[in-house]
């Protein structure tokens, strides 16, 4: 597998500004000549294709939801990070860079992330420029706030709604180019298959969700802006629909798996209430800026929080982390409230729960001022748990809500299928092994807006691609694949429904491929997910048919994709001898606990190549340089 | 605790639906109302019948893809809460629901509970937006917006597209979500530049759909899970006026076909 970055030369801050310099321009003649295929409509997916589209290009558009407007960057609350420096506190391109390289323990690429922070500030000019109501000071001026592991406020917000409304920024650019007839936007379509001719990707294979008919369309490139899989989990912050699809299926064509093993749990999140439960609800990281952590001192206390004196709470993180606080990155966080649960002082009816208490800000700011900032998450709380978050503490417990593992991509953002793009939570280029809060949102907006419109022309002028139609081999031959599948999944007919095998491999994957991972218990996942694989082929059922609205068959097949993922999570996280991030080996800790890297063994992207069914799958290395940078030790305290 | 469930259940766009009865005994006051389906559905695939289509996806109340009639209203009817954020502790041991899909000819029933909502998106398509090209724009920090106007843009700005306005309304139109867009960009200076066009270009791909016309009924607001004002359909009115006043440019193409109110 040829895994070339291809990262600019030349100092770092000056990387990006030389490539677009020197990148190879196509004239607006040629770019309509091109067509492009963009998988999703999220963040990177509706700003990529908005934007590409706006330079002249012919696109074609598809997501499973039944508008583009739903995909779920729209749950994000908290808010988007960039360098604007308004607070005057001490921001900077660098700053941002560095606690996002330093966030992710060093296993991020440095040209990739130096180009995110360089580009933050544009983003917020966009989508004010769009419209974006973003909040404000009395004088106008746009408010800032902070978020974990950072020391300065850079993050823009707009309420607790922020992924909402910056989605729907990018659907408004969408539509208008859907009504320019510049896009061609396919709702309700469930891509089922990445097509590879002469070995670049050249289309896809997609199931109408209303009247199963597959359909095969072709293009001069594919762009999979299809978000994570933490949905692998069963229970995650995930929308229900999120899938690893296209993306599974596109590592079955050739693309490379990168860092599988690097998922975020993130720790602010309302604990699970039932075994009937269907998903878990995030509360903005934002809330731990004015809130405290804290478990009772003793083990076991069934007391009602607000008669647990002062001197009898632990805030944990405060005393451990006396810099940061309650502010320490999202995977120290996580993995100090597991911490304290499983030591048996964890509180609410499961035990697996720590309070989030906002009384100290209350009585320091006000309660008015409390409902501005946060009043919609406290109500989304209160029609949860039926409790009143100004009056007791929240009850929270973390919840795998991103996963910073995806396609390996390079500088351009493209695959090592030629003509492959892979955007935003997709891909595994920035994030290294743990994302900051507020960064995601920011870097869904930079591929599609900023990035993948300035890299993608080149390959169209480099490349002489053939005309190729949807009559070519390769397309029936993947259409004959799609179609045998879901009939094969239709025929077992067994005894136990789609959820029921993806709630088990959720088990398996949060006891032995979760917050806490040693190689007895990764090793023992591989055999136990490649059982319950077995198991789902033979006895799953899967009720009507293919040719109409079908929600368990669309669930199967996804499913069908996550057991095969899953094992591959285990395979990258036994395969990774050290910790780093989100990725934690009992194995291999400080003495305080903390994540020990291995620098001199682990410091590369580990990228898996398929090799076909039932093979082991081939672990390959991109070694991370750090030119600008020295890893260290993260220390938070 | 244990329901009774009146569903309605159509395999298709063009077959003839019915309601079927369900008794779910074993719900549980903290399962969400989806939940509750989900674990009515799980038992229907056991005993070799088709589960219940309902549309869903965050179940946080924010993409907007749940929603469908319980017992006569869209939601369920509890304040600012859509269906996926509904728990059963509002109910009782031994109720009866009905759950119905939304009831509109501007949204058709695809199976189920499962409407086609593609109207909203050609609303936005005909205006819904600030036509501003990625690229360069000039400084955030340069385009100043009151607090006020930015905290009441967000409040319009917070339409999840769901459709329930236009469930609630006996003359099943979209006014609230049409204007609550139309309100949201003209809160601000950015958007208000192209004001005259917008409402007029929303306006009238709202009439090519079939939905009706408001009729001040104002059972959008109450049904309305982000609590939109209907103040939204004011400005609206306001704006759609506005931008027919004598001496303003009518502007190319399609939007001379909008009939002119009488200049006065």
């Amino acid at each position: 597998m040829k895994l070339d970055a291809r990262i600019p030369s030349g100092q770092l801050p000056d990387k990006w500004s030389s490539f677009r310099d020197h990148v190879k321009l196509l004239s607006p003649a040629n770019k309509r000549k091109h067509t492009i295929i963009v998988v999703g409509t999220g963040l990177a997916g509706a700003s990529a294709a908005a934007t590409l589209a706006e330079l002249g290009f012919t696109i074609k558009t598809f997501c499973y939801q039944d508008s583009a407007r739903r995909a779920h960057s729209i749950a994000a609350q908290g808010g988007i990070n960039a360098t604007k420096n308004y607070p005057y506190d001490g921001d900077s391109v660098w700053r941002l860079f560095y606690d996002t390289i330093k966030g992710g323990d060093f296993r991020g690429r440095e040209a990739n992330t130096y180009r995110l922070a360089e580009l933050s500030s544009n983003i917020i000019d966009q989508c004010v420029a769009q419209g974006v109501p973003f909040a404000r000071d009395y004088a106008g001026y746009l408010a800032n706030r902070s978020f974990g592991g950072a020391l300065v406020s850079r993050t823009f917000y707009a309420r607790g709604a922020t992924g909402q409304q910056l989605l729907l920024g990018a659907y408004s650019a969408l539509s208008r180019q859907v009504a320019a007839g510049a896009v061609e936007m396919h709702p309700r379509s469930d891509v089922q298959d990445i097509v590879v001719v002469d070995g670049k990707a050249r289309g896809i294979i997609v199931r109408d969700m209303l009247t199963g008919e597959l359909s095969a369309y072709a293009a001069d490139a594919v762009i999979l802006a299809t978000g994570g899989y933490a949905n692998v989990f069963y229970l995650s912050t995930n929308a229900k629909g999120c899938n690893t699809t296209a993306t599974w299926r596109a590592h079955r064509r050739g693309a490379g798996f990168a860092n599988p093993c690097y998922m975020q749990i993130h720790p602010t999140c309302i604990p699970q209430s039932g075994d009937y439960q269907s998903k878990l609800t995030l509360m903005s990281e934002s809330l731990r800026n004015d809130g405290r952590v804290w478990v009772p001192r003793k083990k076991g206390d069934t007391r009602n929080p607000n008669d647990i004196p002062e001197e009898e709470r632990n805030y944990y993180l405060e005393e451990k982390y006396p810099a940061y606080g309650n502010m320490v990155p999202r995977d120290v966080a996580s993995r100090n409230a597991k911490y304290w649960c499983d030591r048996g002082y964890g509180v609410g009816p499961s035990g697996r729960g720590v309070y989030l208490d906002l009384k100290d800000a209350i009585e320091r700011l006000g309660v008015e001022t409390i409902r501005q900032r946060y009043g919609n998450l406290f109500d989304m709380y209160e029609r949860i748990t039926g409790e009143n978050a100004y009056e007791v503490p929240m009850r929270i417990y973390p919840a795998p809500h991103y996963t910073m593992g995806g396609l390996w991509v390079d500088y351009h953002l493209m695959s090592n299928i030629p003509g492959l793009f892979v955007l935003g939570e997709a891909n595994f280029s920035d994030h290294g092994a743990n994302r900051l809060g507020a960064s995601a949102l920011m870097q869904g907006l930079a591929d599609g807006y900023f990035i993948i419109p300035n890299t993608i022309g080149e390959y169209f002028v480099n490349e002489r691609l053939q005309e190729v139609s949807t009559a070519a081999a390769e397309f029936k031959d993947a259409m004959a694949d799609v179609d045998q599948r879901l009939k094969k999944l239709l025929a077992v007919n067994g005894t136990k429904t789609v959820d029921h095998f993806h709630r088990e491999l959720g088990r398996i994957m949060w006891d032995d491929v979760g917050m806490s991972r040693n190689a007895k218990g990764l090793e023992d996942a591989i055999q136990r997910i490649g059982q319950l694989r077995e198991q789902f082929w033979s006895d799953v059922r899967v009720p009507g048919d293919n040719n109409e609205l079908n929600q368990e068959l669309e669930k199967a097949a996804r499913v069908a994709d996550f057991l095969e993922l899953g094992e591959l999570i285990a395979r990258d996280a036994l395969a990774r001898e050290e910790s780093a991030g989100g990725h934690f080996r009992e194995e291999h800790q400080t003495e305080e606990g903390e994540a020990l890297r291995d620098d001199e063994h682990f410091q590369h992207v580990a990228v898996w190549e398929f090799t076909g069914e039932g093979k082991e799958p081939v672990r390959h290395t991109e070694p991370l340089v750090f030119e600008a940078v020295t890893p260290t030790q993260r220390s938070y305290k | 605790m244990k329901l009774t469930l009146h569903i309605w259940r159509q395999n298709g766009p063009n077959a003839k639906g019915r309601f079927v009865t369900y008794t779910h005994d074993k719900v549980n006051e903290h399962m969400s109302f989806l939940e509750m389906l989900d674990v009515l559905n799980q038992e229907l695939i056991e005993r070799g019948e088709e589960p219940v289509a309902f549309e869903h996806d965050c179940r946080e109340g924010v993409c907007g893809m749940c929603g469908f009639v319980i017992n006569g209203l869209p939601h369920g009817g509890r304040k600012g809460t859509t269906t996926c954020q509904l728990h059963m502790r509002h109910f009782s041991d031994g109720d009866e629901l009905t759950l119905e899909p939304w009831r509109s000819a501007a949204f058709p029933v695809l199976r189920d509970l499962v409407v086609d909502r593609s109207s909203f998106d050609r609303i936005i398509q005909a205006g819904g937006f600030i036509s501003v090209h990625t690229g360069a724009p000039p400084d955030a920090s340069t385009l100043l917006v009151p607090k006020d106007d930015a905290e009441l843009a967000m409040d319009y700005a917070e339409c999840i597209g769901c459709g329930a306005c236009v469930a609630a309304c006996p003359n099943g139109a979209a006014m609230l979500f049409m204007s609550a867009k139309i309100a949201h960009l003209g809160m601000l200076p950015q958007g208000k530049i192209e004001a005259d066009r917008r409402v007029r270009a929303m306006a009238e791909a709202m009439e090519k759909e079939a939905f009706g016309s408001c009729t001040n009924y104002t059972s959008c607001e109450a049904a309305c899970p982000k609590e939109i004002s209907i103040s939204a359909i004011a400005r609206m009115n306001a704006d759609y006026r506005r931008a027919f006043l004598p001496g303003k440019p009518v502007g190319g193409g399609k939007l001379e076909k909008v009939k002119l109110l009488p200049a006065t």
